[in-house]
């Protein structure tokens, strides 16, 4: 059993690579999130709104990012989790998810968490503390 | 243009954290672990039960902020933050509102953005704050113009 308590600082979490994102993906989101603006779904309104194609709800990226820690869910939880989105995700896009640990307290440990494109750009990027149980 | 707007509120509105909502939600960011959805992994935890995703927290209705009028396109989600007391429960209730946090304008290259800050909060039966969920959102210069027309 892993347990997250014996991270270091430097050491990373296991990175995912999630498959190549399609358009059933973002259906998915929307539904399951209730947002439904037609840039993450449908070609044309994207194009009116001035992107080359449809691009994926940021949520949906933050979303899967978390997922690198739900194993750990025995020792702690997720107490502040934040993001910036700093460049669009595509159809077809390969993201892979990466957490790092930055600082290790008694209580809490914090992560720098990224998610990076198959051009090597971070896409998403921001911190995680992860609270420990006693 | 909304710094007026600072401050207000919406009134709360009772959402349930709803066990096929989260399964699906679970489902839609390729997360497969049992503890979202799965009763018996559940009640083995820690928790005694299912919990929801850190980001689950988008669903909800948190109401509507009385005279803030936002543009219906063209609005860029800049930054996301989520804040928790511990994990939301699969079927427990949680009274929701917005508020509008902060707002500044900033020159940039493409011209001035305006920021606009919503936090999204959820409170127990007790009003005990149980997250938080900040949005940052982006808004340009040719949205904010076709929006004083």
């Amino acid at each position: 059993m892993t347990t997250i308590r014996d991270w270091q600082v430097g050491q990373s979490l296991p990175d995912v690579t999630l498959p190549p994102v399609s358009r059933l993906d973002l259906i998915k989101y929307a539904g399951a999130s209730g947002d439904y603006n037609p840039i993450h779904t449908i070609d044309d309104e994207a194009k009116k709104a001035g992107l080359p194609g449809i691009i994926a709800h940021g949520m949906w990226t933050m979303g899967n990012l978390a997922k690198l820690f739900t194993p750990y869910y025995e020792e702690g939880f997720v107490q502040d989790y934040f993001v910036r989105f700093q460049s669009m995700v595509f159809l077809n896009d390969i993201i892979t998810l990466k957490a790092t640990v930055k600082e290790k307290g008694d209580k809490t440990i914090r992560f720098d968490v990224a998610a990076v494109n198959q051009h090597g750009k971070e896409v998403v990027k921001g911190e995680a503390v992860f609270a420990l149980y006693e | 243009m909304y710094q007026h707007d600072i401050g207000k509120r919406s009134a709360k509105v009772k959402n349930v954290v709803e066990r096929g909502a989260v399964k699906k939600f679970a489902e839609a960011i390729g997360d497969p672990n049992p503890i979202y959805w799965d009763e018996e992994t559940g009640e083995r935890s820690r928790y005694g039960r299912n919990i929801a995703p850190p980001t689950f927290p988008r669903v909800f209705d948190y109401g509507v902020i009385e005279g803030l009028k936002l543009p219906a396109k063209g609005l860029i989600h800049g930054e996301q933050r989520f804040h928790y007391e511990r994990p939301l429960f699969v079927g427990e209730e949680l009274y929701c509102y917005a508020e509008v946090k902060d707002y500044y304008e900033k020159q940039s290259s493409m011209g001035l953005l305006g920021f606009l800050v919503i936090a999204n909060n959820g409170e127990d039966a007790d009003g005990n704050l149980i997250f938080t969920s900040t949005s940052t959102i982006i808004i340009n210069e040719a949205v904010r113009k076709a929006m004083s027309v």
